[in-house]
């Protein structure tokens, strides 16, 4: 039951493996360890309607990010991406470990954050919850990190302590991703083949961390049908997770699809494009937040709508919220991807095309990630001069 | 009937005239307390208790300790139903009560809908209905949180609740007349809560609709107002519910609203706001676990061309839906008439074999008219079905419905359910039902949460009560593993938990596809001024499932009733199709049922322990009252 879990959360990189301990609790309560801190934990059990529980150090870098944002914070750090604002709201910090410290904040919350010690998150429905939630936090803690820094560095704001914790961040930052092979190059002879090929472009999507937790969708159309990855699925694990799409209409499977679902089948008829990628590749994301306009006129908006048109090395930065709605971003990328090599969604992710087979979006996907990051550190060294 | 005739055709202002010449005000007794004084937040603090043997009514002020204990409701409905559980249910004494909860008419997301509670003439059980449609929105704007009603009325009658007013009229020439024309008739007064010629009949899963199209199906509720010979329940009024903090309120329903926005089963695509619920249907036929042929199959061959893009096209519905929504998963088509809901669609389709859409639409404009509950109704016709040995042409599924609701010829025998039909035939097993309520379409071979799910329901058969379809199958928050009761027993129980509140509060439990209580526990605390969080409200849902079972086990009721249907453990389902769905492991599925007794506190065979109930502030178990109680 442990194993799953705990080996998605190693492989992505959110914690060591000695740090983890994860509790499940149906008709009794197991742990994937033994530990000290158990019998407190078990209180947490007690005083929670829950059914599991993960408390973990963080892996670096995310551990100097979450304890210098944790510290720094008046006791709750206000996440500035899109996903985590829709789905976390806000993450609450206790200066503390002891169950009547965080018990009250967990009540209101999935999730607490305690310096020094790590993260407590936990599910209703399972350990899964318990990991998305606690791989949003590391992902959300470190997008704002970034921000922040880069936005204080221009305003010159950033103090010693900062720079000092930035430093030993950017340390243990994964290099970055690199690829020379080759996906299944197309045009896929049959449903088998694409299921395939939608296969391999989730493993490597994972592989090379381009989403946070397993986040992302992926969609090939045939013409009649679109393949997406389902809401919710492991990218890395979609065998029975693809919905098929007719693109008339005539079903409604995939009401279980991607809930960008919409934005794929425009991209489809926009732009024509048949194999389509979406990650959240972390500088992809950072970037887009960072805004020089001095007042852009639509302060804290921007995710929502943006009238500037910008873009990073050539690729354009779109507004646009998850889902359906009038300022949804299925109304943004697909019109703005045209001939680019993809569209950076503000605050949220990167959408990439191709039309045989997944080898251009999954390149793309890459090259604006990397192009981003070193923008990023390009940015860096121009405000702080 | 020739005078109801007559009645139809006259000016809305000469009906009243006719339908008032005969009314008689309830003996009226002012309150002591001056309870819009009470200036309270989210409640009004007011209940009407009405009694109908006396034709009086006075105003009950609940204390604020019980508001925070049930909140409202299903929950608060509990509370003041315990006292008489054990009565029969169609005894004067049994109360009736319709209640709303402290977010219905305030700009809370999704709380229009409301419960209405006896004790289950159909099941024995604890009997509630939450319902949409505006009549939770109206009762709370007349000024109240909710009714009891209890006596039983000398002739049928209306019940017009307006502005802090109650009055009890004469409905006799009503009487037999069909749900949609009596809603015609009253459309003036309000929001409008009528039974049919079903109820009246003793149908014992009759309905009550409201607005003419949202059922309060289950459980044969219907009939608990026949027993009181209530045709009709009105409400209407201009009462504004106090916000604690309005602007608190706004940023939770910000929240709640991006949520939404970002689900693809609410307000994607191919969601419920596009497609109503029958949205579902193709997702069933997909995971291969739509009950087919009275549950023998899991797969209906015929299904692409039943789903809601067929009634889309042919139909071309328009979106509606309950006060205070803006999902709107209600579609009604030509003259209003609702189109079926997902469960309608697949049981007058599938379970029956039968693959003509226009007899779905026609069933379904039935059982409304009739005012029966459409899943209650198809099982047992599927049971009829099976028991004969022959499939139902469409034009019998048509005739032997209107002969239910008639109680004519063999209909007399089927409005009963399928569990005593079958019985009455020597062939109990056939009936897939569990503690006597007919199961909804999901099959339980397909996702084992629901299989536990529907046998520990305190209702009986029901899927919403803990609906883990929501993350068995439509994978929200997070995809379970459907095919496993791995981890289920407690999650069963939490959801159950989450949905006792959202029936409390009062929300629309689709919302808890995208929201949950996180959001729910902040609107509630903006709305009434009550610090809670999250996990504070999963004790009150606690609470209130603890007291259903409690009220279950005073009838009788034990862990025996807290089954399946054989079929389910020994039969499998399809195979064919890349999907294998087995029969359910029997061992696996006991021990799931223990761990759920475990998880809920209950001792080991199910029955609740005396020490949970103080904790929960429930009060001393009640002896059983009758062991074979429920089973009359
Ligand atoms: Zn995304
Ligand atoms: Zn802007």
């Amino acid at each position: 039951m442990f194993q799953t879990t705990e080996n998605k959360m190693i492989r992505s990189g959110l914690v060591e493996p000695d740090a983890l301990l994860m509790g499940s609790l149906d008709a009794h309560l197991e742990w994937n360890k033994p530990c000290d801190n158990i019998f407190e934990l078990e209180m947490l059990f007690n005083r929670l309607n829950i059914n599991a529980l993960i408390f973990s150090q963080p892996a670096e870098p995310y551990r100097s990010i979450i304890d210098y944002l944790a510290e720094a914070s008046n006791g709750t750090i206000t996440p500035n991406d899109c996903e985590t604002r829709t789905f976390i709201h806000d993450l609450p910090v206790a200066f503390e470990l002891s169950p009547d410290a965080v018990v009250p904040l967990l009540k209101k919350r999935k999730c607490v954050i305690v310096p020094g010690h790590g993260i407590i998150t936990y599910g209703t429905v399972g350990l899964e919850q318990a990991y998305v939630t606690f791989s949003s936090v590391c992902f959300a803690c470190f997008v704002k990190f970034f921000v922040d820094f880069l936005f204080l560095t221009r305003k010159r704001q950033a103090d010693q302590k900062l720079g000092q914790v930035f430093v030993r961040v950017v340390q243990a930052l994964d290099p970055p991703v690199s690829f020379n092979g080759s996906l299944t190059k197309g045009p896929f002879k049959s449903k088998k083949h694409i299921y395939e090929a939608i296969q391999e472009a989730g493993r490597l999507v994972v592989e090379h961390r381009l989403v946070d937790s397993y986040f992302g969708n992926i969609s090939f159309s045939d013409g009649q049908t679109l393949y997406i990855s389902q809401t919710g699925s492991s990218l890395d694990q979609l065998k029975d997770a693809i919905d098929p799409c007719p693109l008339n209409g005539s079903s409604c499977v995939p009401i279980t699809a991607s809930s960008e679902l919409p934005t794929h089948l425009k991209i489809v008829q926009h732009a024509g494009s048949r194999a389509i990628l979406h990650g959240h590749p972390k500088f992809s994301v950072i970037l887009s937040m960072d805004c020089d306009l001095e007042n852009c006129g639509c302060r804290d908006k921007c995710h929502v709508k943006c009238p500037h048109e910008r873009f990073v090395r050539g690729i354009p930065i779109v507004s646009g919220e998850v889902g359906s709605g009038p300022s949804a971003l299925c109304n943004t990328v697909p019109k703005a991807i045209g001939e680019h090599q993809g569209v950076i969604v503000y605050g949220h992710g990167v959408f990439t095309a191709g039309n045989t087979d997944f080898n251009r979006p999954f390149k793309h996907l890459i090259q604006i990630e990397n192009d981003c990051r070193a923008e990023y550190f390009n940015r860096l060294r121009l405000y702080s001069k | 009937m020739i005078a109801c005739a007559r009645l139809s055709i006259l000016t809305p202002d000469l009906r009243l005239s006719k339908l008032d010449m005969k009314f008689f005000y309830g003996k009226f007794s002012p309150n002591p307390r001056d309870t819009d004084a009470l200036n309270m937040y989210g409640w009004h603090g007011k209940i009407a208790r009405i009694d109908l043997t006396q034709r009086s009514w006075r105003v009950e002020v609940p204390d604020i300790g019980i508001l925070k204990k049930f909140i409202g409701g299903r929950g608060l409905a509990g509370f003041y139903i315990r006292t008489s559980i054990t009565l029969e249910w169609n005894h004067p004494q049994m109360p009736l009560l319709l209640f709303t909860g402290p977010l219905v008419n305030t700009r809370s997301p999704t709380s229009g809908r409301m419960t209405m509670m006896s004790r289950s003439p159909l099941t024995g059980t604890v009997g509630d209905a939450s319902v949409g449609g505006s009549f939770g929105f109206q009762l709370k704007k007349a000024g109240f949180d909710g009714i009891i009603v209890s006596g039983k009325s000398s002739q049928l009658c209306g019940i017009e609740i307006t502005d802090n007013d109650i009055r009890i009229v004469d409905a006799s020439p009503l009487e037999g007349r069909e749900v949609g024309a009596v809603n015609s008739l009253l459309k003036y007064k309000g929001a409008t809560a009528v039974i049919g010629p079903a109820a009246e009949n003793g149908v014992l899963f009759s309905s009550i609709i409201v607005d003419g199209h949202y059922a309060a199906g289950r459980n044969g509720i219907g009939l608990s107002f026949a027993a009181k010979n209530i045709k009709y329940i009105t409400a209407k009024g201009t009462h504004k519910t106090n916000v604690f903090d309005p602007a608190a309120l706004s940023s939770a329903k910000e929240d709640v609203f991006r949520l939404v926005a970002a689900s693809p089963v609410l307000l994607g695509k191919f969601g419920i706001s596009r497609y109503g619920t029958g949205a579902l249907y193709d997702l069933m036929d997909a995971r291969r676990m739509m009950p087919t042929d009275n549950f023998q199959k899991t797969r209906f061959d015929r299904a692409l061309k039943m789903n809601a893009y067929a009634f889309k096209k042919q139909y071309a519905p328009k979106k509606t839906g309950c006060r205070g929504c803006h999902i709107l998963c209600k579609k009604t088509a030509g003259h209003r008439a609702s189109m079926p809901e997902f469960e309608t669609m697949s049981h007058f389709s599938a379970l029956l074999g039968n693959a003509d859409i226009h007899t779905v639409v026609n069933a379904n404009r039935i059982c409304n008219d009739m005012g029966m509950d459409t899943i209650s109704a198809a099982s047992t016709l599927a049971c009829f079905s099976e028991i004969m040995q022959r499939k139902l042409a469409p034009e019998e599924i048509v005739s032997l419905l209107t002969d239910i609701g008639k109680k004519q010829g063999v209909g007399a025998q089927l409005g009963r359910g399928a569990v005593k039909y079958a019985i009455s035939c020597g062939r109990p097993e056939l009936a897939m039902a569990v503690k006597g309520l007919e199961l909804p379409a999901y099959d339980p071979r397909g996702a084992y949460g629901m299989a536990l799910a529907y046998a520990v329901s305190s209702r009986g058969g029901c899927h919403l009560r803990a609906y883990p379809v929501s993350h068995e199958i439509l994978r929200k928050p997070v995809a379970t593993d459907r095919f496993s009761f791995s981890e289920k027993a407690r999650m069963i129980k939490i959801g159950e938990d989450v949905n006792a509140v959202a029936d409390s509060l009062t929300a629309c439990k689709f919302i808890f596809f995208a929201a949950s209580l996180e959001e729910y526990a902040r609107i509630y605390a903006a709305v009434t001024g009550i610090k809670t969080s999250a996990q504070d409200l999963f004790t009150v849902g606690d609470r209130i499932c603890y007291n259903e079972r409690m009220m279950n086990a005073a009838n009788g009721f034990t862990e025996k009733d807290d089954d399946l249907p054989s079929r389910f453990f020994s039969m499998a389902g399809d195979q064919n199709s890349g999907i294998r769905i087995g029969p359910i492991d029997r061992d696996a599925f006991l021990t799931a049922r223990s761990n759920y007794y475990m998880a809920r506190k209950l001792n080991k065979s199910g029955m609740p322990v005396s020490a949970v109930a103080r904790n929960l502030g429930l009060g001393p178990i009640e002896k059983i009252s009758d062991v074979s109680n429920h089973r009359k």
